[in-house]
């Protein structure tokens, strides 16, 4: 079985170095690239009665658009690099939802991009990648 | 003074606008006027007595089946309870189907319509008219009301409709046409049209007018007095521009807040019964005494279970067929899931917060005692004396306000928050009627939602006592009608259930978490 790299993945500059480094590693060892990108889902949000009705017809529309607007250009610019790349669009926490992909896929590492923010609501609720550091099961690269 | 009028609603009102202006001498007492005389007729049919009795088919009408419903499926209220937690907690739930809306979602959205003033006005005036018995009337009809949520929920679901453009509707004038069609049945079309017509007016009474008044009532409770069309009129205006206009973020903003408020009550109410936690005993001994001697309210053990009843059923709505509108856009492949998740709500509004306000009302002393007979006094409107001479939302101002005097602000902010949610989530009931009836289509529903509007001022303006008797009849009459439907499609939802425990037991529906 060849190793897995899981790569989270929004569209960002960030998040396309990340790519970048991790596609280097994975040529470097020959192993497949898992591009995640996480839509920020929360089941425990409160909705209006309205977008309770149209959810199911908003979130194909949603994985309609990641799909045209990030995941496929990705995909694209990855065909000619020679990796091996499977592409993994899921609703939930960020941080939380790549580590659950980081175990299912049994990954030996997670590449990220960091965003560099110091908002805060960063200094209050922690990052993505400080949070990924601190819980994942896997070495963590985190990409400037 | 109620005259009793057989024309229709309508020719009612005009017919009292020529003649109401020479006895009243405001805008207030003029709508007053004409809206006792016009709703009259249909809440003397509704609440009328059985021959020779004080008792109220529509009372009867409810607990039976809400008996029915919980015999026939086993107790589920018991054996279903700690499945419908799982299934909040999102035990049940794939993974993959992240993004869809999670019960815990849809059972948020379905509190938010029904807790309300119905747990803070309502229980007021069950506990001011029937003395604490009412409150164990009402515990009991929570109880027993799970049993029909879970029944219409489930229904809703199953036989909801599903447009092409993904957007869902469902509710009781649904499953009713495809249910009895999917039997056999005739006469399903019918009966669907005219719970559509009685939950209009249920949007326009007990989801608007009723809301309307006890804001304003809790608003010259904080601000002193001044006219109610005034209240109604910001109302409207508020309400019109985000249902009609489009404004969202006031939708999103209630939605988001209401929640909180709801937690904050019952917090508040936790404390103040911490602080008299010694009379807990006596209190509930009251409760128990009252339901079942009455304890000199008016009526006697009748009384208070009248009281306790419909209060119930006003504040939960089990039966009446609205949760079965709010639940069914839930994306599950198990209607029943949705069942069980809805027999929460009952058990969440009435058996936990009514009960609440009822406590606090009892334990901070409002209702009078003669110190010699031990009983309560009662006044000549049938009402128990109150210590600060108020009913409605005011009682339960007064009562929470002896212990946290600032309190009254946060109920007044609570109510007019209450309000507001409902009257949004059964414009959104309405309009799903409507748009049965009509079809859809922005023209026609914009009528609708003009008319609703027009509903929040005259409720405003219009005192407590024919906007309450219109509010219940009208609610009360889509149960007539959900109910019946209820009866000939619960093997259906037997089916349902019996198939899901099954594949439960058997581990076909597996556990995610």
């Amino acid at each position: 079985m060849t190793e897995k790299i899981v790569v989270a993945y929004d569209g960002s500059e960030n998040a396309h170095n990340a790519v970048n480094f991790a596609l280097d590693v994975a040529k470097a060892k020959g192993a497949t690239l898992i591009v995640a990108h996480v839509l920020e889902w929360s089941p425990y949000s409160f909705l209006t009665k309205t977008e309770i009705e149209e959810r199911h017809m908003r979130r194909k529309e949603e994985l309609e658009r990641a799909d045209k607007a990030i995941v496929s250009p990705l995909l694209k610019e990855l065909q000619t690099s020679g990796v091996e790349v499977e592409v993994l669009v899921k609703y939930g926490h960020t941080a939380e939802t790549l580590l659950a992909i980081v175990k299912e896929s049994g990954a030996k590492q997670l590449v990220i991009g960091r965003t560099g923010q110091s908002s805060i609501s960063t200094r209050l609720f922690g990052s993505v990648a400080g949070t990924l550091a601190q819980a994942a099961p896997v070495a963590v690269t985190i990409v400037p | 003074m109620k005259t009793q009028f057989k024309a229709p609603l309508l020719g009612a009102a005009a017919a009292s606008l020529l003649t109401a202006p020479a006895q009243a001498s405001t805008v207030d007492e003029t709508v007053n006027a004409i809206f006792a005389n016009s709703t009259g007729w249909f809440v003397s049919f509704i609440f009328s007595p059985f021959p020779g009795t004080s008792f109220p088919w529509i009372v009867a009408w409810l607990v039976i089946a809400a008996t029915i419903f919980t015999f026939y499926f086993g107790l589920i209220q018991a054996r279903g309870f700690k499945h419908a937690i799982q299934l909040v907690k999102g035990d049940y739930s794939d993974p993959d189907d992240a993004g869809e809306v999670s019960h815990f979602q849809a059972l948020a959205t379905a509190l938010s319509g029904t807790v309300g003033l119905g747990n803070i006005a309502g229980v007021a005036v069950a506990v001011g008219i029937g003395g604490p018995g009412a409150t164990f009337w009402m515990i009991l009809a929570g109880l027993m009301g799970m049993a029909s949520k879970f029944t219409e929920c489930t229904l809703g679901v199953k036989y909801r409709n599903e447009f092409p453009n993904g957007t869902v509707s469902g509710g009781p004038m649904y499953y009713i046409t495809k249910g009895f069609e999917e039997r056999g049945l005739k006469g399903g079309k019918p009966l669907a049209i005219l719970f559509a017509i009685f939950c209009i007016f249920g949007a326009f009474g007990g989801g608007n007018m009723f809301q309307a008044n006890q804001a304003h009532a809790q608003l010259t409770n904080v601000l002193g007095d001044y006219p109610g069309y005034i209240t109604g009129i910001i109302f409207a205006a508020i309400v019109f521009a985000v249902i009609a206009g489009g404004l969202k973020s006031i939708a999103k903003v209630t939605e988001k807040v209401v929640p909180f408020m709801g937690v904050l009550y019952v917090i508040t109410a936790l404390i103040i019964l911490l602080i008299n936690f010694d009379q807990i005993g006596w209190a509930f001994g009251q409760i128990f005494e009252g339901a079942f001697t009455g304890l000199g309210v008016a009526g006697g053990l009748a009384g208070a279970l009248i009281q306790g009843f419909k209060r119930a059923a006003f504040s939960n709505e089990a039966g009446v067929g609205s949760a079965a509108i709010a639940h069914s856009a839930v994306k599950t492949k198990e209607p029943v899931t949705e069942g069980y998740v809805s027999l929460l709500e009952p058990f969440i509004d009435t058996v936990v917060i009514c009960t609440m306000t009822a406590l606090v009302i009892i334990i901070t002393g409002q209702l009078m005692v003669d110190p010699e007979t031990g009983l309560y006094m009662v006044g000549e409107n049938g009402a128990i004396q109150t210590a600060s001479g108020n009913t409605g939302v005011a009682l339960t101002s007064a009562a929470f306000s002896a212990t946290f005097g600032w309190f009254r602000y946060v109920l007044a902010l609570a109510v007019i928050l209450f309000a507001f949610s409902t009257m949004l989530s059964w414009s959104y009931y309405g309009l799903k009627a409507w748009t049965f009836l009509f079809g859809e289509g922005k023209a026609k529903e914009l009528t609708f939602k003009v008319i609703f509007c027009l509903f929040v001022i005259v409720g405003a303006a219009a005192s407590l006592g024919p906007v309450i008797d219109f509010s219940d009849a009208s609610i009360f009459a889509m149960a007539v009608v959900n109910i019946i439907g209820l009866y000939f499609l619960m093997p259906i939802v037997k089916r349902e259930l019996d198939s899901y425990v099954s594949r439960l037991k058997s581990g076909e529906i597996k556990k995610f978490k």
